[in-house]
C-alpha cells in the first residue's frame, strides 16, 4: 500500500469534560480534521488504564492517542495528573515493544480548544501515515 | 471406584516443575493410593507408545509445565490433549510463557545469529547454523523446528485449569492433585494452587503510604528489612502478581518479580504492575515525572518479566 | 547404511537423540547425540538489568539454578567491579555447597546408582530408583530426607527452594541467624554421613564385585581428553571460586586460568545436526570428535575435576581421592564409568565444607552486602557447576544494560566427549551379527549417563527416566527390528 492510500485507523481514549467537549466543537464548528480517528469516550483521561491502549493496537489501530484536560481542570482533580504518569511510562514501554513512538500520544485539549484537538489528530495522521500500518508481527509458530 | 489414571509431562521446561512436583514429598505415596500414575517420566516409568496408544480421554488428569517454543512441544500437547480429559498447565512456563519466554523480545533468526555465530566464544566462520535436516555422510539426520514466538500452552490447546508459580510450591502441588483426585474441581478455567488476592495480601512488610520520588534497582540500596519494599522505591510486582507463595522474595529482602502471574480479574499483568508504579510517582510536574520513570530502563523485563507471551501484545515487533 | 536410532524422546518426547548408524558389514560406521533445544537466552539477557541475571538466567536448568545463579551473581560482580564481604561470599559458598550435596546425591542415587546397584544388565522395570527403594531402603529414606533438608536451608539462605532470588551483587540479600546456623550444622554433620554411606555403597556395591571393576575399566568406556576444573590456589578442588585448571591425558597441566581470560583458551565449535555448541581448548583446537592429546576435546565432570587437580581441600575427602587414584591406577584416570565414584568423593567434600561453613565465625556477621559504586562495565564469572565449569560473560553500557551475554553452560562442555563416548561404546558393544538387546542399549547409555544424564542445561531429562528405543531400519527407512525398554 502507498502511503498516500492509507488511512490510519487511530484510536482516541478523550475525557468527557473537556477533550471530548472540545472534539465535538471541532465537530460543530465544522473544523477540518482527518477522518482517521474513532473516538472512545472516558470519563476522564485517569480512566485510561493501560490495558486499553494496548488493546487498541493488539485489535488493529494503528496509533492511540490519549487526551485529557489540561493540568488543573481535571473534573476529577487528579486524573489528569495520574494519566500523565501511567501515559509516561507507557510511552517508555511501548517503544521497547518495538512500537513506534509516532504512534501513541498523551496530549490535552480544553473544551474550547477544537482546534487544537483537530491539530492533534492531523499532526498524528501525518505521523503515522509516515510510518504505515502497523503490521502485527508473529513470525513462524508452525 | 476405579483409580484415577494420572500423567505429567514437561515440553520448552527448565526442569524446575519436575523437581517442584517432586516437592510433594511423602504425598506421593498417598497419591499412588488414589491413582495410577500412567506417565509421568520424572516420578515413574515413561511408557511412551502406550500414551500414543490410548483412546482418547482415556487419562483422567495431565499436568503438562514448559512453553510450546518448537514443532516438538506442539505435538506432544495435541496428543496429550486428545488423551487426557483433565489438561492442567502446569507452572508459569505453560500458564504465561515465563522467563524463557523473554525470547520473544527477538525471532528465531536473532537467536541463531547470536548463539551460533556472534558469540564471543563462537568460532564459526562458515557460519554454520543448525539445520532441521541434515544430510550427514551417513544419513539424514533430523532437528525440530524451533519458532519465531515463544507461546503459552492455552494457545495451542484447550486447558482445563492453570497452575501458577515459577515454579509452583510443593503444598499448592499437592492441593490442586488433591482436588482433582477427589473430584473437588473448580470452573473450568479456574487459577487453582494459588489465592486469588495480590501477593501484597500475604506479605509482612509493613504498608505505610505509596509516594516515590525516585526508583532504585536491587543493587543500588540495602532496604529497611521491614517496610513494604515498592514504597522504598523498589520495583516490587506484589501489587500485581498473585498470592499464593507466601511472598518468598519479599521476605527475603528482594522484590517480587511476578512469577505467580497476576491475581484474579488482571488481564495483563505487566500493565498492572506498571499503572501501579506510575501511579506512585510523587510529583505533578510532567518533566519531573519522565526524570523519575526515565529510570526504569527495562520495561518488558520488570513488568512482563513472566508473562510476555500471554500479555496482550504478546511480543516485540520486528520489521 | 543400516541406521539405529536410539531415541530417547521417541516422537511423544523431546530433548535428545541418539542415532546410530551401522555400516553394511552391521557394524557402528557412527553416532550422534543430537540436542534439540535451544532456547536464546544469551539474546533475551540483552536489555535487561544486568542485575536480574542471576535470576533471569537460573531458568536455564531447573536441576541446577543454583549453578547458574552463583556464577551469574559472580559476573555481576565483576561488571560492577565490587568485592563481596567474607559473610557475604561464605553465604554463598555455604548455599552452593548444600546445593552440591542434594545435587550429587541425586544424581548417583537416582541416576548412575540403579546401574550399579541394580546392575547394567537387570531388568529395566527395576533399573531405577524405585528398585533402590527396594533393595537399599534405608538408604534410600536418608537421601529423600537429606534432599529436603538441603532444599529448606536453599530457601533460607536464597530465598526459594528452587530458583532462589537472594543473590545481589555485592553479597545477599540478607543474613542468617544464629539459630538457622545451628540448624544448618546439624544438618552438614548428617550430610557427611550421608556422604560416608555414599562411599560405603561405592565400596560394597561396586569395588567389592569384580565385573563392575571390569566394567569401569573396559576399554569401551576411557577417553583420554583435556580435564578441565576449578582449583584453589593449591590446586585443590573448588566449586565456588578460583581458577580454572586443564589437564592432559598425560596428566600434565596445559592451562590455568582466570574466569575473565577464558575466551583466550575456550571457543566453541558448531555443527548443523545438534542445536548444542562443542566447546574445546583453542591451543589445542578443533580436530573433531577424536581424542588424545592433540585433540581440543575436553571433559568437565566429577572426574574431570579430581583429574584436574591435586586433591580436595577437606579430610574425608582427600583420604579417598587418594584411595581413588590407588585403586584406578594413578593419575589421570580416563574411564567415563569411574565418575560415579568421583561423584561421591566430591558429594564428601561438599558435605565436609558445608560444615567448615557452618562453624565458621563469619556466616552469621551483619556485612553480608556491600553496595557497588563503581560504573558497570564487563564481567566473566566463573563456578563449577556439577555438570561442568559454568562460564558467564556479560557487558554492559554505563547504565548497567545487558549489551551482551555468552554463556558456556555445564553440560556444553562435554557435548564432544559426550558424542565420543557413546560412539566408542556402541563400536564396542555392538558387532557384526550381535542382536542388539536392551542391556547392550543400556549399557551404550551409561556411557553419556556418566556425564550426568540429567543434562538439563541442555535437554531438561531428568533423573532416571531415559526411555530407550532402538529402531534397526535398512537404508530407505524401512524397520527391521525394534527393541525398547523404559527405565
Ligand atoms: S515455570 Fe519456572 S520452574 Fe517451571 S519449567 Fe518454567 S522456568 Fe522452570
Ligand atoms: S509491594 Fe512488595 S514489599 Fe510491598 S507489600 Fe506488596 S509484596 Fe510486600
Ligand atoms: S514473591 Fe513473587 S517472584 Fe517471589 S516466589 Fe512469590 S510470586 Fe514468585
Ligand atoms: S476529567 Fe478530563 S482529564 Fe480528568
Amino acid at each position: 500500500m502507498s502511503s498516500a492510500d492509507f488511512q490510519p485507523k487511530i484510536v482516541g481514549f478523550l475525557c468527557n469534560w473537556c477533550s471530548y467537549a472540545g472534539a465535538d466543537l471541532a465537530g460543530t464548528s465544522r473544523t477540518k480534521y482527518e477522518p482517521s480517528i474513532r473516538i472512545i469516550r472516558v470519563m476522564c483521561s485517569g480512566r485510561v488504564d493501560p490495558t486499553f491502549v494496548l488493546e487498541a493496537f493488539n485489535r488493529g489501530a494503528d496509533g492511540v492517542c490519549v487526551i485529557g484536560c489540561h493540568f488543573g481542570d481535571c473534573h476529577y482533580l487528579e486524573g489528569n495528573y495520574k494519566a500523565a504518569r501511567r501515559m509516561e511510562l507507557l510511552k517508555n514501554m511501548l517503544k521497547q515493544f518495538g512500537i513506534e513512538e509516532g504512534r501513541f500520544r498523551f496530549d490535552m485539549a480544553s473544551a474550547s480548544e477544537g482546534d487544537r484537538f483537530a491539530q492533534i489528530v492531523n499532526e498524528m495522521t501525518e505521523e503515522v501515515k509516515k510510518l504505515g500500518p502497523y503490521v502485527k508481527y508473529e513470525g513462524a509458530i508452525s | 471406584m476405579a483409580k484415577l489414571k494420572v500423567a505429567g509431562y514437561w515440553a520448552s521446561s527448565c526442569g524446575g516443575c519436575e523437581i517442584a512436583t517432586l516437592e510433594i514429598g511423602a504425598n506421593i505415596v498417598k497419591l499412588a493410593e488414589l491413582a495410577d500414575i500412567v506417565f509421568w517420566p520424572c516420578i515413574v516409568d515413561g511408557k511412551y507408545k502406550d500414551v500414543e496408544a490410548m483412546t482418547d480421554g482415556e487419562i483422567d488428569l495431565c499436568l503438562f509445565n514448559g512453553a510450546i517454543q518448537n514443532e516438538e512441544n506442539e505435538h506432544q500437547a495435541k496428543v496429550l490433549r486428545a488423551k487426557s480429559k483433565v489438561m492442567v498447565a502446569y507452572g508459569s512456563c505453560s500458564y504465561e510463557g515465563c522467563i524463557p519466554g523473554l525470547a520473544n523480545v527477538a525471532n528465531q533468526e536473532q537467536i541463531f545469529d547470536r548463539v551460533f555465530v556472534s558469540c564471543p566464544s563462537v568460532d564459526n566462520p562458515d557460519k554454520v547454523i543448525p539445520q532441521t535436516s541434515y544430510q550427514a555422510p551417513e544419513g539424514e539426520l533430523t532437528l525440530p523446528k524451533i519458532y519465531d514466538t515463544v507461546r503459552p500452552l492455552a494457545a495451542v490447546i484447550d486447558v482445563d485449569y492453570f497452575v501458577p508459580g515459577c515454579p509452583p510450591t510443593g503444598e499448592q502441588t499437592w492441593a490442586v492433585l488433591e482436588a482433582v483426585v477427589t473430584g473437588n474441581l473448580p470452573a473450568k478455567g479456574s487459577i487453582v494452587g494459588a489465592g486469588t488476592r495480590a501477593l501484597c495480601d500475604e506479605c509482612k512488610r509493613n504498608k505505610e503510604e505509596k509516594k516515590v520520588k525516585k526508583f532504585y534497582r536491587t543493587h543500588q540500596i540495602m532496604p529497611d528489612p521491614d517496610r513494604c519494599l515498592l514504597e522504598q522505591g523498589l520495583l516490587c510486582a506484589g501489587l500485581a502478581t498473585r498470592e499464593g507463595c507466601g511472598a518468598l522474595c519479599p521476605a527475603a529482602g528482594m522484590p517480587c518479580t511476578g512469577c505467580y502471574g497476576p491475581p484474579d480479574g488482571v488481564v495483563d499483568q505487566g500493565a498492572k504492575f506498571m499503572s501501579a508504579v506510575a501511579s506512585i510517582v510523587d510529583s505533578n510536574d510532567p518533566a519531573e515525572i519522565a526524570v523519575i520513570l526515565d529510570d526504569i530502563k527495562d520495561p518488558i523485563g520488570t513488568f512482563y518479566r513472566y508473562s510476555l507471551p500471554s500479555s496482550i501484545l504478546r511480543r516485540v515487533q520486528i520489521k | 547404511m543400516k541406521r539405529v536410532t536410539v531415541d530417547p524422546i521417541t516422537r511423544l518426547e523431546g530433548h535428545g537423540k541418539i542415532e546410530i548408524f551401522l555400516n553394511d558389514d552391521g557394524e557402528v560406521a557412527n553416532a550422534y547425540l543430537q540436542i534439540p533445544e535451544t532456547r536464546g537466552f544469551e539474546r533475551f539477557a540483552e536489555g535487561r538489568y544486568v542485575e536480574d541475571l542471576p535470576q533471569i538466567t537460573e531458568r536455564i536448568c531447573g536441576v541446577c539454578p543454583e549453578a547458574h545463579h552463583m556464577a551469574s551473581i559472580k559476573a555481576v560482580d565483576a561488571v560492577y567491579n565490587i568485592d563481596p564481604p567474607p559473610t557475604g561470599k561464605k553465604l554463598r559458598e555455604l548455599l552452593y555447597s548444600t546445593f552440591y550435596v542434594t545435587d550429587h546425591a541425586t544424581h548417583f542415587y537416582a541416576l548412575a546408582g540403579p546401574d550399579f546397584v541394580m546392575g547394567p544388565d537387570a531388568d529395566p522395570a527395576i533399573r531405577n530408583i524405585i528398585g533402590i527403594i527396594g533393595k537399599v531402603p534405608d538408604i534410600a529414606v536418608r537421601v529423600v530426607n537429606a534432599r529436603m533438608d538441603c532444599h529448606k536451608i536453599i530457601e533460607m539462605i536464597g530465598g526459594r527452594k528452587i530458583h532462589p532470588c537472594g543473590g545481589v551483587p555485592g553479597g545477599m540479600s540478607h543474613g542468617i541467624t544464629e539459630e538457622q546456623r545451628v540448624h544448618i550444622e546439624t544438618v552438614a554433620k548428617d550430610m557427611i554421613e550421608v556422604g560416608k554411606l555414599t562411599l560405603k555403597v561405592v565400596d560394597d556395591i561396586v569395588l567389592a564385585n569384580k565385573a563392575y571393576v571390569d566394567l569401569i575399566l573396559n576399554d569401551a568406556y576411557a577417553h583420554a581428553t583435556y580435564n578441565m576444573g576449578l582449583v584453589d590456589e593449591n590446586n585443590k578442588v573448588n566449586f565456588y571460586d578460583g581458577k580454572v585448571r586443564v589437564v592432559g591425558p598425560d596428566g600434565k597441566e596445559l592451562l590455568k586460568y582466570e574466569p575473565k581470560d577464558y575466551l583466550e583458551h575456550v571457543a566453541e565449535h558448531v555443527e548443523p545436526w545438534s542445536y548444542l555448541k562443542f566447546p574445546y581448548l583453542k591451543k589445542v583446537g578443533w580436530k573433531g570428535f577424536v581424542d588424545g592429546i592433540d585433540s581440543g576435546v575436553y571433559k568437565a565432570t566429577p572426574l574431570a575435576r579430581l583429574n584436574a587437580s591435586d586433591g580436595m581441600a577437606t579430610p574425608l575427602a582427600q583420604a579417598e581421592y587418594e584411595r581413588f587414584y590407588s585403586t584406578l591406577g594413578g593419575k589421570p584416570v580416563n574411564a567415563t564409568l569411574a565418575t560415579a565414584w568421583a561423584r561421591a568423593i566430591e558429594l564428601v567434600y561438599a558435605a565436609e565444607r558445608m560444615l567448615e561453613l557452618s562453624q565458621d565465625p563469619d556466616i552469621t556477621g551483619p556485612n553480608y552486602r556491600v553496595i557497588p559504586t563503581s560504573t558497570p562495565n564487563e564481567g566473566v564469572g566463573i563456578v563449577e557447576a556439577p555438570r561442568g565449569t559454568l562460564t558467564h560473560h556479560y557487558k554492559t553500557d554505563e547504565n548497567g544494560i545487558v549489551v551482551k551475554a555468552n554463556l558456556i553452560v555445564g553440560t556444553t562442555n562435554n557435548n564432544a566427549a559426550m558424542n565420543m563416548s557413546i560412539k566408542k561404546a556402541a563400536q564396542g558393544l555392538i558387532k557384526k551379527g550381535t542382536e542388539i538387546t536392551e542391556p547392550t542399549l543400556n549399557m551404550i547409555e551409561m556411557a553419556f549417563r556418566a556425564y550426568d544424564p540429567c543434562m538439563s542445561c541442555a535437554t531438561h531429562t531428568l533423573p532416571g527416566q531415559m526411555p530407550l528405543e532402538v529402531i534397526v531400519r535398512d537404508p530407505d527407512g524401512t524397520e527391521l527390528t525394534r527393541a525398547r525398554r523404559n527405565m
